[in-house]
């Protein structure tokens, strides 16, 4: 594909749905989410793949949607902050988030929720060390991390307890 | 390839799509392999630990066998970037970039490590050792790629530690060292590697540091206080925003007698 002159078709899952487009091959998976589907959620910060603000998971993983390439995600699931929610209750992570304040600007809050999903499907019940490994991609520009990994240790705790609720048998 | 020298290879991506959007790189294509099977791989056969070019930091990382047998490349694994650009970023990526601060190609020079590349010619193996040719450029040719990575297989009585010094998760390394010990039955080092990360144009083969220990005793403090100031002595860094050339060469002798030490440990261990 030469000098981005030539579109590729896609197709994407987002967020549980369907989506179909032709990208040029240059088209940065960030800039496809936020401009081309109008999800803004995902932040752009750096823009050099340091500070983890454009953080979505591509088939399960945390990858910084400023460092991949849309055509990349062609047969790919792509989830962002917009599909944590589930029927309009939050997920245990923005809960948290509320809970325990765990943001003040909120320019990283996508980006670190999107971290900590990953790293809570990972590992369910991380210490706290683990927790600032896991967010170690993601910069905090307000240096909210104190409140950033209680919010994340709200939502295991939460997430677990829920887990727990179902393996006990109806009364 | 086609499009000649003016093809760039996209693997994590994670390096190379940082280059284009700071203009520092502009090929009229790239070629994205990630879609070729088979080059996502961890494993020992033949006499070599063997990984696939495709294989993601973070599979390194989770991996057994290079906790266990490989500590350093565990080392590195943990301390790569930050765990989402590991996501992403592989194994032949960090090594064929040629940046000097990457920490893979100081850790194969150490290992002695083989690189197995393929090309329109058919396919060929190259050495660690005078693949690193400058910064950000290496022995393969425009129309090769790497696609896999060989290491001799850990030896009972060997273990490895590589460690660096960095401001912060994620920024490169001032510097590095990487060292791989073999003993004898004798304890005395029958084999010592030593590769040095970001201090020079190219990650550092620290020879002379690799022979002064030869036939010696682990105990002899001086013995290793000397691989320490050899491997100093072979770093050529610059001064920069992460500290003055001579710093950067102290900090080569700490780290290199501190790696060294814990590689003794875990040789002592059986590779642990």
């Amino acid at each position: 594909m030469e000098g981005g002159k030539t579109k590729m078709h896609i197709a994407v899952t987002l967020n549980g749905k369907k989506y179909d487009a032709d990208v040029e091959p240059r088209l940065l998976l960030v800039h496809f989410i936020r401009e081309n589907l109008g999800l803004t959620g995902t932040h752009i910060g750096c823009d050099t793949s340091n500070c983890g603000a454009c953080t979505v998971l591509v088939d399960g993983k945390a990858v910084k949607s400023c460092t991949v390439l849309a055509v990349q995600t062609n047969g790919k699931e792509v989830l962002t902050v917009e599909g944590l929610a589930k029927g309009g209750k939050l997920h245990p992570i923005q809960e948290g988030f509320w809970e325990k304040h765990g943001l003040q600007c909120g320019f990283c809050t996508p980006g670190m929720m999107m971290a900590a999903y990953a790293l809570l499907q990972k590992n369910p019940s991380p210490s706290e060390e683990e927790i600032r490994r896991g967010i170690s991609g993601n910069l905090c520009r307000c240096t909210g991390y104190v409140k950033i990994v209680e919010s994340i240790q709200y939502a295991a705790d939460k997430m677990m307890m829920a887990e727990r609720k179902m393996e006990v048998p109806a009364k | 390839m086609k499009g000649g020298d003016d093809a760039k290879v996209l693997a994590g991506g994670q390096s190379l799509i940082p280059l284009l959007k700071l203009r520092l790189a502009s090929p009229t294509r790239l070629v994205d392999i990630n879609g070729i099977p088979g080059l996502e791989y961890i494993r020992e056969s033949g006499g070599y630990l063997r990984m696939g070019a495709l294989t993601r930091m973070a599979d390194l990382e989770a991996s057994d066998l290079i906790m266990k047998r490989y500590p350093i490349i565990h080392d590195a694994s943990v301390e790569i970037a930050d765990p989402t650009v590991r996501n992403l970023g592989t194994v032949g990526g960090n090594i064929s970039h040629g940046d000097p601060a990457n920490d893979l190609p100081a850790i194969m020079l150490a290992l002695e490590a083989e690189f197995v590349a393929e090309g329109g010619s058919g396919s060929r193996t190259m050495k660690a050792e005078g693949f690193f040719v400058d910064t950000f450029t290496t022995a393969l040719n425009h129309n090769e790629i790497l696609t896999e990575i060989r290491v001799p297989m850990a030896s009972p009585r060997s273990g490895g530690s590589y460690l660096k010094l960095e401001k912060r998760i994620g920024d490169f390394a001032i510097a590095g060292s990487a060292v791989q010990l073999s003993l004898n039955s004798r304890g005395e080092c029958e084999r010592l590697g030593v590769g040095l990360t970001a201090v020079g144009p190219t990650a550092i083969k620290a020879k002379k540091a690799e022979e002064a220990l030869k036939g010696k005793k682990l105990t002899d403090e001086g013995a290793i206080r000397r691989v320490g100031e050899l491997a100093a002595e072979a770093a050529s860094p610059t001064t920069d925003l992460r500290g003055p050339a001579d710093y950067k060469k102290e900090m080569v002798k700490v780290l290199t007698i501190r790696s060294l030490k814990r590689a003794y440990q875990r040789a002592q261990r059986g590779g642990m």
